[in-house]
């Protein structure tokens, strides 16, 4: 989503705009399955200001109130600008209903927008390494274009990495694609990340398969027995108590609270929720059904490639970053911005790199003719000699620490570096002998970029020693008084990280 | 997981293959083959896209399973999701008149657990 964006800007502002998609611009990632609302406050000073400040009092002393404030103004003025490709809705009053969109419609309409503004869409173009110039700005990107099966390679005056988050192959709907392939390209040519230890959020669903969340609010949960499990209804808390419940064995949800006004509309608002439970004769609103937890990475949480100034630039030259993919603590702080705020971030912080790598790409034309090299280097360039990897036992490892409930909600210390541990010999195995080509090593780099984004914000997490938003360390409840400050991470053969001294808005001044 | 393609409801304009976002199916002669299930992620995109609604994703994440296909052609899911999307009526308004309310709909099931909570704990 925040890639279309980004190339609509690019195209406007009369750049040539090549958007390469994993998958299909239209299907890919986890907008087409969703429903995404969007921060939504109307140009009124009183009332943008108070948004702004109820933000801001929310993110833990990490978000950053100007950056808000553009979320806010970018998306209100923007979003309708779709109205020619997206039907959208009634409010109710007679007027146009625009903060939320269905996911399939706004994607389709996306590309639509995108295709009217002169972007050149490629799809199932996946990009396996950036290129970059003799003075190491970032000069373009190549991959494999897999319905074709012929290698691709494309020279830009500038790239805006516009991959998602990743939720490490979860099974949350619309993710399997987001495996980080952005953060570990980005990574290799030099650029930093920010908040990678707020990765923990989960969401509820059937346990046969991820759909998105509208009716389950109001669900009640029972263990196997029939006992209810009480739970907080949000947070932390409430992960925890059905965390621990599925850990004992299977937990069960009731809808029988659900507001009677929305089984008969259900289908209308999201189709895509009804036929997992019809496809199987179950009656999602009068029986009882098995659940499970499916986690979110940074797709809800908020780590991603740390954004260095007000054009979404990273700290590489020529390269930009946009929505799922950056850290969106400049938005939400420590907290998760759930829907809304992620939606919005993505819109404005695409609109914004667009704008701004279009500017790059116009201004430096002619020395995208200069030398290139390839960055790439896991599963490129072993260290060793090459060997086959096991890539499912690898990725189901890495789910395993980075989903699996007795890790992710119980963090401490302990377990945390038995699993960095862990990762870390994954790694030190796809550098030393991971070698693929072509559509092999796609799928060694999603391995891979799964493997790093996991030792990030594991190391994250072990050097954020307290709880804060939705990190929580169970040997470090409580705020710490210095905590206030991103925490920065990065690194491919060593990971490290340090706390960011100056605040954005210092650095930027 | 997509458990079939209906061959004699398929017209072979493969934009299964292409709108498929994570690469599960392959052009063939007639209507495309299932060459990677490993990497079905059901989403149902498939079948939203599938004007001939030739296909059928089975619920299960993790399985295809074995189904019948009269079975399923009998059923009435074929097109379902196409046709509740809208997507079969491209002309006719109103598709998205529903959508406002999920926003107050997700709020007051929210709303209802905690104060249940709230009665349970105090």
């Amino acid at each position: 989503m925040a890639a279309a964006w980004a190339a609509i800007a690019a195209a406007k502002a009369g750049a040539a705009t090549v958007l390469v998609d994993k998958g299909f611009v239209g299907t890919s990632g986890v907008t087409a399955t969703g429903g995404p609302n969007h921060w939504w406050v109307p140009p009124d000073p009183a009332l943008r200001r108070e948004a702004v400040e109820n933000k801001h009092a929310a993110s833990f002393g990490l978000g950053d109130p100007a950056w808000m404030e553009r979320v806010i103004d970018t998306t209100w003025r923007t979003l309708p600008d779709l109205a020619p490709y997206y039907p959208f809705g009634s409010d109710g009053k007679g007027g146009k209903y625009y903060s939320g969109v269905r996911g399939s419609e706004y994607m389709r309409a996306l590309r639509a927008y995108a295709t009217a503004a002169g972007v050149r869409i490629l799809d199932h173009h996946p990009a396996t390494q950036l290129l970059v110039d003799e003075e190491g700005a970032v000069a373009g990107a190549s991959g494999h274009a897999r319905l074709r099966g012929e290698d691709w390679e494309i020279r830009a005056g500038a790239v805006i990495m516009a991959t998602g988050g990743c939720a490490f192959r979860s099974g949350l709907i619309g993710s399997y694609g987001n495996t980080g392939d952005g953060y570990l390209l980005a990574a290799e040519a030099g650029a930093e990340l920010s908040g990678m230890e707020f990765s923990i959020q989960y969401t509820v669903s059937p346990a046969w398969a991820s759909t998105r969340t509208l009716p389950y609010g109001a669900a009640r949960y029972y263990d196997e027995d029939g006992m209810e499990i009480i739970q907080p209804p949000r947070g932390h808390a409430h992960y925890q108590a059905l965390g621990a419940a599925l850990l004992k064995g299977p937990v069960y949800a009731d809808l029988i609270d659900a507001p009677a006004e929305l089984p008969p509309i259900l289908k209308d608002i999201q189709p895509f929720t009804p036929p997992p439970f019809v496809r199987k004769g179950i009656d999602l609103f009068r029986e009882r059904w098995p659940i499970k937890l499916f986690g979110e990475g940074t797709i809800r949480g908020n780590g991603g490639l740390r954004i260095i100034d007000e054009d979404c630039g990273t700290t590489v030259p020529g390269l930009y970053a946009a929505g799922d993919a950056t850290t969106r603590e400049l938005a939400t702080g420590a907290i998760s911005g759930g829907g809304a705020v992620n939606s919005a971030w993505a819109l404005t912080s695409g609109q914004i790199s667009g704008a701004a790598a279009a500017r790059r790409a116009l201004a430096s034309r002619t020395r995208t003719a200069g030398r290139v090299r390839t960055t790439g280097v896991v599963g490129i360039q072993p260290s060793s000699e090459d060997r086959p990897i096991d890539q499912k036992t690898i990725e189901a490892d890495v789910d395993y620490h980075m989903n699996g409930y007795q890790r992710s909600l119980w963090r401490s210390k302990g377990q945390l570096n038995d699993t960095l541990a862990s990762l870390d010999d994954h790694w030190r195995n796809l550098s030393a002998h991971g070698q693929a080509e072509g559509l092999a090593l796609v799928g060694l780099r999603e391995t891979a970029a799964m493997t790093a984004t996991a030792r990030w914000c594991t190391a994250a997490a072990l050097a954020r020693d307290e709880s804060r938003g939705i990190h929580v360390r169970v040997d470090a409840p409580g705020l710490e008084a210095d905590g206030a400050v991103r925490l920065l991470c990065g690194g491919l053969d060593r990971v490290w990280t340090r706390p960011e001294i100056h605040q954005y808005a210092e650095a930027a001044k | 997981m997509i458990a079939h393609i209906f061959e004699d409801l398929c017209d072979g304009c493969n934009s299964c293959v292409v709108t498929c976002p994570t690469h599960v199916l392959d052009i063939s002669n007639g209507a495309p083959v299932i060459a990677r299930l490993d990497q079905c992620q059901t989403c149902y995109m498939c079948e939203l896209y599938c004007a001939s609604d030739a296909i059928y994703v089975a619920p299960e994440q993790d399985r295809a399973g074995i189904i019948d296909p009269e079975t399923i052609r009998a059923s009435g899911h074929l097109g379902r999701i196409r046709h509740d999307h809208g997507w079969d009526r491209p002309n006719e308004d109103g598709h998205l008149d529903q959508y406002r309310l999920l926003g107050p709909l997700l709020q007051k099931g929210g709303e209802t657990a905690a104060r249940r909570y709230k009665d349970l704990t105090s």
